[in-house]
């Protein structure tokens, strides 16, 4: 199906005897956030890994926006605008926040190879740059070196790099993890918005932010999803309830 | 504007290295004049060097290769010259040629195509491996030149009447001196270029968090061969200038004492810094001329100064003049 944004395809992936992902299909739809949940360990990062292209599966199918990507690199797919957040930060610690940003914004224009002009007074890199850590309410810190941003903060840089890429699908690994619960509200309030611009695969554990975010849910345990559904649906689901929600909720 | 600190110490630094060979002449003292020329020589090999190793962590254990790799461009083509032999390709045969702005393009172009073939294979891998990788092809090289006889093997080759420059009498050493001084201000100004572009901004980023740039849509991969093939083509042009300097180009040129001599000018100067290329090699020569004096064993003096640039001044001596390295 053409409006199909992220579909995969029986995915596999084994770490020696362990099945951290067994036959996995999922995918993702214009304008939807899909949420995957599941306790420590499922896969759900195994799973990410895959799909930007860190890991690679042992079979299956990926493909983004109708073309297969499964042979591609993440350099590649990135390009293709597949913009993720880590779970763990991962950023050039040295540069300020504005010039992180700045190199999804030359990546952006695909001019990595121009040795001339500096950057540091370019518009055509600043002005972008600017504009998307404004979104995310991080314009006061332009200045400050990544490793100097709070916790929360990095995690606000990585989605404003996300967005500079003008990706068109997101891949967010724990965004809300480490945020205080004023953080978590904006965020959420702002991926809640995002949305109608490119779906979110959302990887979370804060599960207040997913029942309010999620159109759909997909829980993963053991490297297998088990349901796939609404919220509601997921909610009511036993065997989730079970084996992840917990029974006393 | 305001100026940095940073830029008031390297136009010092620069004024400085100019003025050496001035006051040796003013001084009667014209042995300096090689001095300062031998410090601006290693300093642009430094520089070609710095652009792998400062701004994109690649430590490369092997631009000997380019450095001697440059030198025998120069040697070489003198000596065909001389002997008015063409080089024969087989299908193609080139004339020698004492001119040295044709030496130096062969010399950069040389250094790039073996830059260029050393990097594809070597930046497949990282870290210690990368170290261990280009020592190994510098160290080929090495043998390369020492088991053919035709340009000297072992004995090296000699250029018998340094090599001409347009108007200029190289055999001067104030000249000579100029026209190396020269050549390291444009490399400098090159590398300057690089450091501050959008090609920068990558290899920064891709020595910083390979990850992240490859997430953005970048290959880390790509950046870094285009850096080690400029890296490699200064330091061959350095190797050209160090041949004519001393009329002389011998296997020692592509040994590995050599690439850690690099090594030690930037640790020393500052790593990363556009002028640690340079302080590094005025200190170290400075070193080998003034303790060189006094004792045979003056490198244990050098292998000192090291240890308390690694123990207790990181950013080298750049680092103790104007501070941490900023990125705005």
């Amino acid at each position: 199906m053409a409006d199909i944004v992220l579909d995969i395809r029986g995915l596999n992936k084994s770490f020696g005897a362990l099945k951290a992902t067994e036959n996995i299909s999922l995918d993702l739809r214009p304008g939807e956030i899909h949420a995957l949940i599941g306790p420590n360990g499922a896969g759900k990062s195994t799973l990410i890994h895959q799909i930007a292209g860190t890991l690679k599966p042992d079979s299956g199918d990926i493909s983004f926006l109708g073309q297969p990507v499964g042979h591609l690199g993440v350099a590649a797919r990135a390009r293709l605008g597949l913009g993720r957040s880590f779970q763990v930060s991962s950023l050039a610690p040295e540069f300020s926040a504005l010039r992180n940003v700045m190199l999804a914004v030359q990546s952006r224009q695909s001019s990595s190879f121009r040795f001339f002009r500096p950057v540091k007074k370019d518009p055509t890199l600043v002005d972008p740059a600017m504009a998307a850590l404004e979104r995310v309410g991080l314009a006061g810190r332009a200045g400050v070196a990544a490793a100097e941003l709070s916790h929360g903060e990095r995690r606000q840089l990585e989605i404003a790099i996300a967005l500079a890429l003008g990706s068109r699908a997101f891949l967010l690994d724990e965004p809300m993890a480490g945020m205080g619960p004023e953080g978590s509200r904006q965020l959420t309030e702002f991926l809640d918005g995002l949305r109608s611009e490119a779906p979110i695969l959302l990887v979370e554990h804060d599960m207040d932010a997913v029942f309010a975010l999620a159109d759909r849910i997909s829980v993963l345990v053991y490297g297998r999803i088990i349901a796939s559904g609404t919220v509601e649906e997921i909610r009511n689901d036993p065997e989730v309830r079970r084996a992840y929600l917990g029974d006393s909720e | 504007m305001a100026i940095s600190r940073e830029t008031v110490i390297n136009l010092v630094l620069a004024l400085l290295l100019l003025a050496i060979p001035f006051a040796a002449i003013q001084f009667g003292n014209p042995f300096y004049v090689t001095l300062a020329t031998r410090m601006a020589i290693l300093g642009l090999a430094a520089v070609g060097l710095n652009i792998a190793l400062g701004l994109g962590g690649l430590v490369s254990f092997g631009h000997a290769a380019f450095f001697g790799v440059g030198g025998y461009a120069a040697g070489i083509l003198a000596s065909h010259a001389f002997s008015a032999q063409p080089l024969d390709f087989g299908i193609l045969s080139v004339p020698g040629t004492t001119l040295m702005p044709i030496i130096w393009l062969v010399a950069l172009g040389a250094g790039g195509l073996l830059a260029a073939g050393i990097g594809v294979i070597s930046l497949r891998t990282s870290g210690v491996y990368f170290i261990m990788i280009t020592l190994a092809f510098a160290q080929m090289t090495f043998y390369f030149a020492i088991s053919w006889p035709a340009y000297g093997g072992e004995d090296g080759l000699s250029i018998i009447v340094r090599n001409s420059f347009p108007g200029v009498n190289t055999m001067v050493p104030l000249n000579y001196f100029l026209i190396c001084y020269a050549v390291l201000m444009v490399a400098l100004l090159v590398s300057a270029f690089i450091r501050d572009s959008r090609f920068g901004a990558a290899l920064q980023a891709a020595r910083q968090n390979e990850v992240r740039v490859a997430s953005v849509g970048i290959a880390p991969f790509r950046i870094r061969l285009v850096a080690f093939v400029i890296s490699g083509m200064i330091t061959a042009l350095a190797g050209a200038l160090y041949a004519d300097l001393n009329r002389f180009v011998s296997p020692s040129m592509l040994s590995w004492h050599m690439s850690g001599e690099f090594i030690v000018l930037i640790i020393l100067g500052g790593v990363g810094r556009l002028y640690g290329p340079v302080a590094g090699a005025m200190l170290y020569v400075m070193f080998e001329f003034l303790l060189g004096g006094f004792t045979e064993r003056w490198q244990l003096f050098l292998g000192l100064a090291l240890l308390g640039v690694v123990l207790f001044a990181r950013g080298g001596m750049l680092g103790l003049l104007a501070g941490k390295a900023r990125h705005g």
